[in-house]
């Protein structure tokens, strides 16, 4: 009993280091701090931009017409827009230059066979404005339509199309999750920190590893401690370093989001996190860090520098972006087949769960799947990772080859 | 939980053919040899010899390929590494890290509790003179000072079995002498201390035995003064005064500067050399049996197998 309370306590012990380390690191702290932080600079910055360009009456704007057809007089006050009619095109030129007008338009005398309308402006646009086009438009449309139909008919011509899509539970109920693109802000802003974050930790662990390999503390820690308690020790402090980082972003940012909607308003009013992704997040963000701690240990048992250590990490840790590179896909086909394969896949799933959750539902065996998948490669990974290590941790200088490693695995 | 008092007079260490080869070649070839309590032990070799192979297998940081490895008794086990202070060769710490948080940290881990290793820490820094340094971080230490820090660790939970991977590399001549007289302390409190080394003159004064590796196989093993009895010529070593003249039962004069060699024949004893001198009026300044140096049987050894 004693001995078994011992051996934990050591690996407690490294475990207690290795958190404290890196949470008190620089990399960590910024890494950390800067989500929130870089969150309200931009609910401040935004708040105060909109503050100082928004305009404080809407803005009338005049636009003059030639119609020389006679019928195109009534409906010339379109919302913040005023048509004024011209008696010819020079008239209207005149005005233009002015500047008692924005811009002209002719309508041609045989506009009712062919619609052709010559707009003209001083400005330099890329196109019309939409404003202006609907405006144009409601002003022709109404024109020609009143007194043939109804008023109210006019108004549905104007605007058809008023979709309204709700989204039903299987029961037929409301669906508390709605979709669209504020489902997808949060999720797709997380993973990004996720990969991130699991970069920055899998370097940080081989350089750590490296370091006392180099140094040849890793020769006085294992005359105190076995590979195994080492291993564990640091990869579970890393682990709750993760833990802490992820909690203060998944705690702030629901606050942010609040904070944002109630400032701002508009779009961000329209982000809603996916259900169960505070949950989800947080499981999903372990695992992977975890299991890239894990694969940059066996990396570092077998890399005789930082540097080739870390192109190696590199190598590994690049596949955890292919999600954001065919995010694009997976909007467009969200069930397409080759997302449940990134789910489970242990390197791509945290990304690619996290994405398909923003976009689509994910169903409950798939993640019970990938997050099986995960936690056994995670153990397996730290068993293979603790018989490499034993092997080839003290050949300095030199790195086994491929069949070596094999052996090594098979014999242990 | 340390309970080694039944150990006393235990074998500290006991290897018995260890064999580890690594894919190039054999480091270890079939070594066996034993360490007892109170002994300054003396692993010694040409680089490359296996003396570091061997002790990392000691220390089961590697597995051997056969043979098998107790200390105190028993296979090296978690309880059994809180017993032994290992120094590695080239050593390092945590860059960052405060003198007595290294210390700490690295003691904590050979489960000792917080209250005693600062106590102990401020015993050993100041008898070492390091005390205002315990505050500063490693990396403003000198290589000396670092390497005394390193020593201290390795001691400080007061180990039964103490190994030394050359520990008087990169040391000035106070620090070795500070860690000489260290080392002799440890001999008298009944430690066992394994010294790996290829400085010989360190281990002619301080080891009681040795073992001489060399390609992985041990060359020689024993009491070091056995050894060195053992490797005497039949020859005398005289400095004198006045006329020399012929000298029953000598084979051979040899000169060398300041004084002469006189090379026995085989049938007559130093003893019988001397009365025959003092006989015959020579004044003596030196006599003395030629005792080879480790060195010298260092090298003739090594030699051998070359």
């Amino acid at each position: 009993m004693v001995k078994i309370a011992n051996k934990a306590n050591k690996t407690l012990l490294i475990f207690k280091h290795q958190f404290l380390h890196t949470i008190k690191r620089v990399g960590f702290i910024i890494m950390t701090l800067i989500v929130p932080v870089v969150a309200l600079l931009g609910i401040g910055i935004f708040y105060l931009v909109s503050e100082i360009a928004r305009p404080s009456v809407a803005e009338e704007v005049k636009i003059g017409y030639v119609d020389s057809s006679g019928i195109f007089g009534q409906y010339t006050s379109q919302g913040n827009i005023t048509l004024l009619r011209f008696d010819t095109p020079d008239d209207a030129t005149e005005a233009l230059v002015r500047e008692d007008i924005k811009e002209y338009f002719v309508i041609s005398p045989d506009y009712t066979s062919t619609g052709q309308i010559n707009r003209y402006t001083l400005e330099k646009q890329l196109e019309v404005p939409p404003a202006t086009a609907a405006a144009i438009k409601n002003f022709l449309t109404s024109n020609i339509l009143t007194g043939k139909v109804p008023q109210a008919t006019i108004y549905v011509i104007e605007a058809p199309l008023n979709l309204i899509t709700t989204r039903l539970t299987e029961t037929g109920t409301v669906a508390t999750e709605q979709g669209g693109w504020g489902n997808l802000i949060v999720p797709g802003l997380f993973s990004f920190l996720l990969a991130f974050s699991i970069i920055f930790s899998a370097n940080y662990m081989l350089s750590g590893l490296v370091d006392e390999k180099e140094n040849r503390l890793i020769e006085v820690l294992l005359s105190s401690v076995s590979t195994r308690q080492l291993l564990t020790g640091k990869v579970l402090g890393l682990g709750a370093a993760g833990l802490i980082q992820v909690a203060i972003w998944l705690v702030s940012l629901p606050l942010l989001l609040n904070l944002a909607s109630s400032t701002i308003g508009g779009f961000f009013s329209a982000i809603q996190l996916p259900g169960n992704f505070i949950v989800l997040g947080l499981v999903y963000f372990i695992l992977g860090y975890l299991f890239f701690v894990v694969v940059s240990s066996g990396i570092g048992a077998i890399s005789t520098s930082t540097q080739e250590g870390q192109q190696l990490v590199t190598i590994l840790t690049l596949p955890v972006f292919i999600p954001f590179w065919f995010g694009s896909f997976l909007f467009i086909f969200p069930n397409n087949p080759i997302w449940v394969v990134l789910s489970i896949f242990p390197i791509t799933a945290p990304v690619e769960v996290m994405l398909r959750l923003g976009v689509s539902d994910v169903p409950v065996w798939q993640i019970a799947v990938s997050m099986i998948v995960l936690v056994l490669s995670i153990l397996g990974g730290l068993f293979l990772a603790i018989r490499v290590f034993r092997t080839y941790l003290l050949m300095y200088g030199k790195k086994p080859s491929m069949r070596e490693i094999v052996q090594s695995l098979r014999s242990g | 939980m340390r309970s080694w008092e039944g150990t006393a007079s235990m074998l500290a260490v006991e290897v018995s053919h260890v064999v580890k080869s690594f894919a190039d070649k054999v480091a270890v070839n079939d070594l066996s040899f034993s360490v007892a309590p109170g002994e300054i032990f003396g692993l010694i070799g040409p680089n490359g010899a296996g003396k570091t192979t061997t002790i990392r297998v000691m220390m089961d940081i590697i597995k051997p390929d056969s043979g098998e490895v107790t200390i105190f008794g028993e296979k090296l086990g978690e309880a059994t590494k809180d017993k032994l202070g290992y120094l590695p060769e080239e050593r390092g710490l945590y860059k960052k890290l405060s003198v007595l948080d290294s210390i700490t940290y690295l003691a904590s881990l050979k489960g000792m509790d917080r209250h005693s290793v600062t106590e102990r820490a401020d015993e050993l820094l100041s008898q070492t003179d390091m005390l205002a340094s315990r505050k500063n971080k490693i990396e403003e230490l000198s290589r000396g000072m670092g390497q005394i820090i390193q020593f201290i660790v390795t001691i400080i939970h007061d180990p039964q079995l103490v190994i030394l991977d050359e520990p008087f590399a990169g040391l000035d001549p106070v620090n070795t002498e500070l860690l000489k007289g260290m080392l002799g302390d440890l001999r008298k409190q009944g430690k066992a201390v394994i010294l790996s080394t290829h400085q010989m003159n360190q281990v002619e004064e301080l080891c009681d035995r040795i073992l001489m590796v060399n390609n992985g196989r041990a060359v020689l093993y024993g009491d070091l003064s056995e050894i060195r009895s053992r490797y005497q010529d039949n020859s005398v070593l005289l400095d004198f005064q006045g006329e020399l003249g012929e000298v029953p039962g000598v084979a051979e004069k040899r000169q060398h500067r300041g004084y002469v060699e006189l090379v026995l024949d085989g049938k007559t004893t130093p003893q019988q050399v001397l009365a025959h001198l003092v006989g015959h009026g020579v004044v003596i300044n030196r006599f003395e049996m030629a005792t080879p140096s480790l060195n010298e049987i260092f090298l003739k050894e090594v030699g051998k197998n070359r």
